[in-house]
């Protein structure tokens, strides 16, 4: 029972970090039908500027305790420097090629991807040491359900991801730019016609996505506090695993985006608790061939007639 | 001087030579009609006008002022609404959200976009009652109003139709046809891209012949409805 509870409250809280930049992924791919594939390098960033920003306020300090409010600052740091870059990283990269094949677009985002790994690798940049993430949330228990200790860290990475999804939902959903989003992703072209200005459009779609990513980044250091060197292959599975969320989840769908990410969460945990831990990138890609092979479009997404 | 003044239009779509040196005039509050064949080169030349295509030479005048080269969203706010071939109707928004977008270049104040959504909507009054629904799930006939009153919420001076009636039954036809005139005589210029000749014929004032991409015939519309050549080739006349 302890190791049920523990297993799912990890896996809830990982899930929803998928989740969350899975939500990248799927929005890119909502609009341009590309895959941002440096949206994970995004996510690196994400916590290295977390651990950045947290470190040049004199905040890593482990005597001083944390607050709820030094988490909230650098978290919005976070946020804010990776929106801004995936906004230049848009406009440098992707927007030239706006009449190119896709497939040259596809080999800039891996460009752009190795590009940001091996600057960020540069001794006077992020450097190739791994470093600690300061605790910036008190390491506290913050209740036991039976004898499982559910951590604030966790609490707090649930509790974000649901207030930036429900701000998505809203934006989405309830305003002008969500709806135009939503036109530009049906079609572009009509979209044009209507009076959407389709470019400010795509920018607004890649700091959205790009600050939640950050987000991401800063819960996950907050969670596992060992910074790996921006070009380590930890970064890229995390990003690929939530890449198969956003697939399996159903690509250009929001809220399969994030029903993928705690599907996997889940999937991994529970595989890595109950069956094998070597195995728990095994479980995630097993699933994504099984969703290909029985439902391509995606558990939630619905699937696409091809116009010939 | 005329709302649109096309002059000398030379357009490629790839390596294909769509439109050759046309030449065509939108007075104000006419209804401007373009017939001919498939191919001809009738949506190439609306595709250019809204900013879609690029012209390799030429000019297109709005009001006397160029707007070759301007974004669409930019020609949208300059007063030109494009009811696209197929209609181009959001599918994943509802029928009120696809109207909310047609308004999305206006600058003015909420009350006067509420105004123009009304009319629009006193227009096809069909349309009213599926304001929730998904735009998908409308017919045919229902997205063509939809598309046409989408349009008319950007309150254009000139409104660019491509095919109303592609694929509707001949009574829905007759509606919009009626109702297309119903918004030029409210004071809206409209140029009209048709395969159904006669129809077109009916309610322009002005008409255009298009032919492999260069406009062989141009006159009245009464005057192109009775010509011979037009008759036989458009209006399946002997």
């Amino acid at each position: 029972m302890t190791k049920l509870l523990q297993t799912l409250v990890d896996g809830v809280s990982v899930g929803c970090l998928y989740g969350l930049i899975a939500l990248g992924y799927t929005m890119v791919y909502g609009i341009l039908k590309f895959i941002n594939f440096a949206h994970s390098d995004i996510f690196m960033l994400g916590a290295w500027v977390s651990f950045i920003v947290a470190r040049a306020l004199g905040w890593a300090n482990p005597d001083q305790p944390g607050s709820l409010g030094k988490a909230l600052f650098v978290l919005a740091a976070a946020m804010l420097f990776c929106g801004v870059l995936g906004f230049i990283i848009e406009r440098l990269a992707y927007r030239p090629l706006r009449r190119a094949p896709r497939l040259n677009v596809l080999i800039t985002a891996i460009g752009v991807s190795l590009f940001i790994q091996n600057t960020g690798q540069l001794p006077w940049l992020l450097g190739t040491q791994p470093q600690r993430m300061p605790a910036l949330l008190p390491d506290s228990t913050l209740l036991t359900v039976a004898e499982v200790q559910i951590r604030q860290v966790d609490v707090v990475v649930i509790i974000t991801v649901l207030v930036l999804m429900g701000a998505l939902e809203w934006l989405v959903h309830r305003t002008k730019v969500g709806r135009a989003m939503r036109a530009v992703s049906f079609d572009t072209r009509v979209a044009s016609l209507m009076g959407v200005p389709v470019d400010r459009v795509i920018s607004i779609t890649f700091v959205i996505g790009s600050s939640l990513a950050a987000a991401a980044g800063f819960l996950y250091a907050s969670k596992y506090p060992g910074l790996n060197q921006p070009a380590h292959a930890t970064w890229i599975l995390l990003g690929l695993k939530a890449f198969v969320a956003a697939v399996v989840g159903g690509i250009g769908d929001i809220r399969g985006a994030m029903f993928g990410g705690l599907l996997i969460g889940m999937i991994e945990f529970f595989g890595a608790a109950y069956l094998s831990p070597h195995l728990k990138d095994v479980y995630v890609f097993s699933l994504l061939i099984l969703v290909l092979l029985v439902r391509p479009a995606g558990l939630m997404g619905k699937p696409v007639l091809e116009k010939v | 001087m005329p709302l649109l003044e096309i002059s000398g239009l030379d357009v490629y779509y790839g390596a294909i030579h769509a439109l050759r040196s046309i030449d065509l005039a939108v007075e104000e509050r006419q209804i401007v009609t373009l017939i001919g064949g498939n191919g001809a080169g009738k949506s190439t030349t609306l595709r250019t006008v809204s900013g879609l295509l690029r012209p390799t030479r030429g000019s297109i005048k709005l009001d006397g002022k160029s707007i070759v080269g301007l974004p669409p969203h930019e020609i949208v706010r300059r007063g030109v609404a494009h009811a696209p071939e197929g209609r181009g109707i959001f599918a994943n928004l509802t029928v009120d959200e696809n109207l909310e977008i047609g308004a999305y270049s206006r600058r003015d104040d909420r009350a006067a976009i509420d105004r123009d959504r009304e009319r629009s909507l006193e227009l096809f009054p069909r349309l009213r009652e599926r304001l929730r629904q998904n735009a998908g799930t409308l017919s045919g006939g229902e997205q063509q109003m939809l598309a046409i009153a989408r349009a008319l919420v950007a309150r254009p001076r000139l409104l660019l139709l491509d095919e109303p009636s592609l694929g509707l039954a001949p009574q829905v036809v007759k509606t919009i046809f009626h109702i297309i005139r119903e918004i030029n005589q409210a004071g809206t210029t409209i140029l009209l891209v048709e395969q159904n000749a006669h129809m077109a014929l009916h309610v322009a004032h002005r008409g255009y012949v298009l032919e492999v991409g260069r406009i062989v015939k141009s006159d009245d519309a009464r005057n192109l409805a009775s010509s011979d050549d037009v008759r036989k080739a458009y209006l399946g006349g002997v």
